[in-house]
């Protein structure tokens, strides 16, 4: 068998060879220059398939496979190894007004025990990363980060903090573990862990609370349209939570579900959906930013983009022909290309292919009729709005 | 695990050789390797394939592969079955999730392929 068409994100390309020239770089460390997160060896011994994601090894899947896992979290609950992602502390009496001077949410308007998802962008507009920052205490703030890009981010952030002082930035990566619960039984099994003080905090807020009575920062946050929380222990107690919430019945989850699940909830994944060429109107992410607060570097950019309709716009489509949409392939109008696909996959929540993708703004009006060139065959889809599924 | 009546090719796909009908799907490696199938596209019945041409291909949630034909011949059958049930192919990846049927134009192809034993090297470099 020869592996069609290489894609650009790391996680569509697990079974992409080696020698592939259009692989993202991470895809060409070799395994002892991967990060490892405190949950590789429980990994290894579940017998997940480890692949290269932004510099770490981490499961793409467990033997079950990805339609189990996906069909585990949208019935049941599912647990994700998410201790990759960069997660760093900002405190210090400057720390929520330097946050509002680099983040698109407005920080100081939050109360401590609650967060936002945002986006960080640079000084012309271009989304550098999307994250959520938690406000934790009255100058202490946890900013959580795509793990590819959190290197590139504190290049950017760190010599702004030490210019606006009084803020400490502290990488707790390593010290912390992070994993995700996700599911319709989420809430209630984290509860009954927690002896009935998880289901206190609600959507988008965050505390502290001992699961199996190990003590969590607990955030009600995710990244698959269900309901559950960030479990961040310290990192030596993450692989005793991870066993307590498998014994407590929570399927093991990889990076290949976790794309599906998020894709079909509609959340964009950057560095497909979104890069620091796309600005935040044209990607439908307008209402994660606040003009309206002083002092913000991306302010005047996005102000003179929000001032008038993008050209460009992302979409969501369905398939109405059978092939898969993935990342990378061109959008067509007749025979011309009008855009590309930004993600794509099989949905087995929805038995549809479906995927995303920049379109001239005429042509993303819900049912409107594009062809997605698919291996040189064109195949028809339809328009449809995201997100593609909405927990009921 | 494979089993060591079946003949292999490299780019994993075996063949189960009855008389001068030849049974061909993808090895458990392959499988393993793709994931859940979740398409599987193959060709018409009565058409020709050469020995390692391509003849199909298979799609997993999470990647696409081409499809070739460890054996060349006129296709007799093809499994109908796996266009509403692609997770045969992982299921039962030596039996149900057969792909081909062909008449084996000459039996002498059978010397360019593989061993199980020989075969399980391949995968293991």
């Amino acid at each position: 068998m020869v592996i069609w068409k290489p894609c650009i994100a790391a996680i569509n390309c697990y079974d992409e060879l080696p020698s592939n020239p259009d692989l993202p770089a991470d895809q060409l460390l070799t395994d002892s220059e991967l990060k490892k997160t405190p949950l590789f060896e429980t990994h290894l011994a579940a017998d997940a398939r480890m692949v290269p994601f932004g510099g770490w090894s981490m499961p793409v899947q467990y033997p079950s496979g990805i339609i189990a896992e996906t069909r585990s979290v949208r019935e049941r609950i599912g647990i994700f190894d998410v201790s990759h992602m960069g997660r760093f502390e900002f405190t210090g009496t400057g720390a929520v007004a330097f946050l509002d001077t680099v983040l698109s949410a407005h920080v100081a308007a939050l109360k401590p025990g609650r967060s936002k998802y945002h986006i960080i962008c640079n000084e012309q507009g271009g989304i550098i990363d999307d994250a959520i920052v938690y406000r934790l205490e009255e100058d202490r703030c946890l900013l959580v980060v795509n793990a590819a890009n959190a290197e590139a981010d504190m290049d950017w952030i760190r010599p702004k903090a030490a210019e606006f002082g009084d803020v400490v930035i502290t990488d707790t990566t390593i010290s912390t573990g992070m994993i995700a619960v996700q599911g319709p039984e989420a809430v209630q099994i984290i509860d009954d862990l927690s002896d009935g003080t998880a289901s206190s905090i609600r959507r988008f807020r965050v505390g502290l609370v001992e699961v199996g009575g190990i003590e969590c920062l607990a955030a009600r946050t995710g990244y698959t349209g269900e309901d559950g929380f960030e479990l961040m222990p310290s990192a030596s107690d993450v692989a005793g939570l991870w066993n307590t919430l498998a014994d407590a019945g929570a399927a093991p989850c990889g990076l290949g579900a976790r794309d599906v699940l998020r894709l079909e909830a509609g959340l964009m994944l950057h560095g497909n959906d979104m890069t620091v060429d796309n600005n935040p109107y044209e990607a439908g992410l307008a209402w994660t930013i606040n003009l309206d607060k002083p002092d913000y570097i991306a302010g005047d950019a996005l102000g003179r983009i929000a001032a008038e309709p993008t050209e460009r716009v992302i979409a969501g489509f369905k398939m109405t022909g059978r092939a898969i949409p993935r990342h990378g392939m061109p959008i067509l109008e007749e025979d011309q290309q009008i855009g590309t696909v930004t993600s794509g996959t099989h949905s087995p929540t929805l038995d549809a292919d479906i995927g995303m993708g920049y379109v001239p703004r005429r042509l993303a009006d819900e049912g409107t009729e594009i062809l997605i060139s698919v291996r040189g065959r064109n195949v028809p889809a339809i328009v449809v709005d995201i997100p593609f599924y909405r927990r009921t | 695990m494979n089993p060591e009546e079946l003949r292999y090719s490299k780019e994993h796909e075996w063949v189960r050789v009855d008389g001068d009908t030849a049974t061909v799907g993808i090895t458990r490696f392959a499988a393993d390797q793709l994931g859940d199938v979740v398409y599987v596209d193959l060709p018409d019945a009565g058409g020709d394939v050469e020995q390692f041409g391509k003849f199909g291909e298979i799609e997993s949630v999470k990647t696409v592969s081409d499809l070739f034909s460890p054996v060349g011949g006129s296709i007799v059958e093809v499994n109908e079955t796996l266009k509403d049930n692609p997770e045969k192919v992982n299921e039962d990846t030596y039996g149900d999730g057969w792909l081909l049927k062909i008449a084996i134009s000459d039996q002498a192809q059978l010397d360019n392929l593989m061993s199980a034993e020989a075969y399980e090297s391949h995968t293991a470099e």
